[in-house]
């Protein structure tokens, strides 16, 4: 199992799991967002190559109202 | 054609608004469309974990294929933070570089940090963005940030969210009158007559979100806002007449007029 941190929170994953399948569980596929490890953008196109490993911190962001 | 030209596109509205402090998406769009803006800015924020996957989002609401969306660093203290969220907007809109740049100084006024501003602006112009800067309404500032390559000044007329209107047109002419880019007020409106004075005094356009999202009648005072910035524009190129304590120059002939009866005579 591998701890990871996603919008500030931990969470809990198992080995070798890579973005698009973390993005899945947490039934965030198919949502437009954009995201960040470890302070670096991790393109859309690469989610599914993007291996995670413990200690991972994750930034999913969106677009939300606002002046 | 009197349209706005942002980043190479034309624009017939010179009003833009932003999404924020509405009660509802159906409200946000709604005000929009009232308000006839084409720009419209978002905020960038973490998404919620564990929220119903069919849970309707903003960008349903202002689809980008409707409307050019305008990603802002809204609670930005830093230069370095302010970049970041604009890489991860520019992401987020599939490569979308025309973006809001704003960094705060203090929570409690919203005032901007012009240093980092100015830090922030140098950063993003050269990883290609297309930078609308907000910004005091100081004009050497103001300048420089035209001089690193913002594509457009947004010099504050009051303090966000404050609805005070323009405090100093002074400030504000000078901005307009040394800058080669759009100079558009952003920020302090409060009503309708705020958004005309900003477009009499020669500004390119205008950017609310509080006048609208808080007023008794948000869809009304958006279409206020609409016909504001139509009416101060049309002021403005129509050339307005001078201003003089007294004119001796009435709007009625002095001749002709039949004889005076005796009392209370002009000299």
């Amino acid at each position: 199992m591998i701890a990871l941190s996603i919008n500030g929170k931990p969470h809990r994953f198992d080995d070798g799991i890579n973005v698009a399948q973390v993005l899945e569980r947490m039934a965030l596929n198919g949502k437009r967002l954009a995201l960040e490890k470890n302070g670096e953008i991790v393109p859309r196109s690469r989610f599914a190559q993007e291996t995670l490993h413990d200690g991972d911190k994750l930034e999913i962001v969106v677009a939300v109202g606002g002046g | 054609m009197d349209n706005l030209v942002i980043a190479g596109k034309v624009y017939t509205s010179r009003l833009l608004v932003g999404t924020g402090k509405y009660k509802n998406f159906a409200e946000t769009r709604a005000a929009i469309e009232a308000s006839g803006a084409q720009i419209v800015t978002v905020a960038i924020r973490r998404t919620n974990i564990g929220q119903n996957p069919n849970e309707p989002s903003l960008l349903d609401y202002i689809p980008p294929s409707r409307f050019t969306l305008l990603p802002n660093t809204a609670g930005c203290y830093s230069a370095d933070d302010a970049v970041r969220t604009l890489r991860l907007a520019r992401e987020l809109l599939d490569g979308h570089k025309l973006v809001k740049l704003e960094v705060l100084g203090d929570p409690n006024t919203l005032y901007p940090n012009v240093v980092e501003t100015l830090s922030a602006a140098e950063k993003l112009v050269k990883e290609g963005f297309a930078v609308m800067v907000y910004t005091s309404d100081d004009p050497i500032i103001a300048k420089q940030l035209e001089e690193i390559g913002c594509i457009a000044v947004m010099p504050l007329a009051s303090l966000i969210g404050s609805g005070m209107g323009i405090l100093n047109p002074y400030n504000l002419q000078i901005i307009i009158e040394n800058a080669k880019v759009p100079v558009l007020v952003d920020a302090g409106v409060g009503t309708a007559s705020d958004a005309a004075i900003a477009m009499e005094l020669g500004c390119d356009g205008v950017l609310m979100n509080t006048a609208i999202a808080a007023a008794q009648n948000p869809v009304l005072m958006a279409s206020a806002m609409k016909k504001a910035i139509e009416a101060g524009r049309e002021a403005y190129l129509a050339g307005r007449m001078a201003k003089k304590l007294y004119s001796a120059a009435p709007s009625s002939p002095t001749t002709g007029m039949i004889a005076a009866s005796g009392k209370n005579q002009a000299a």
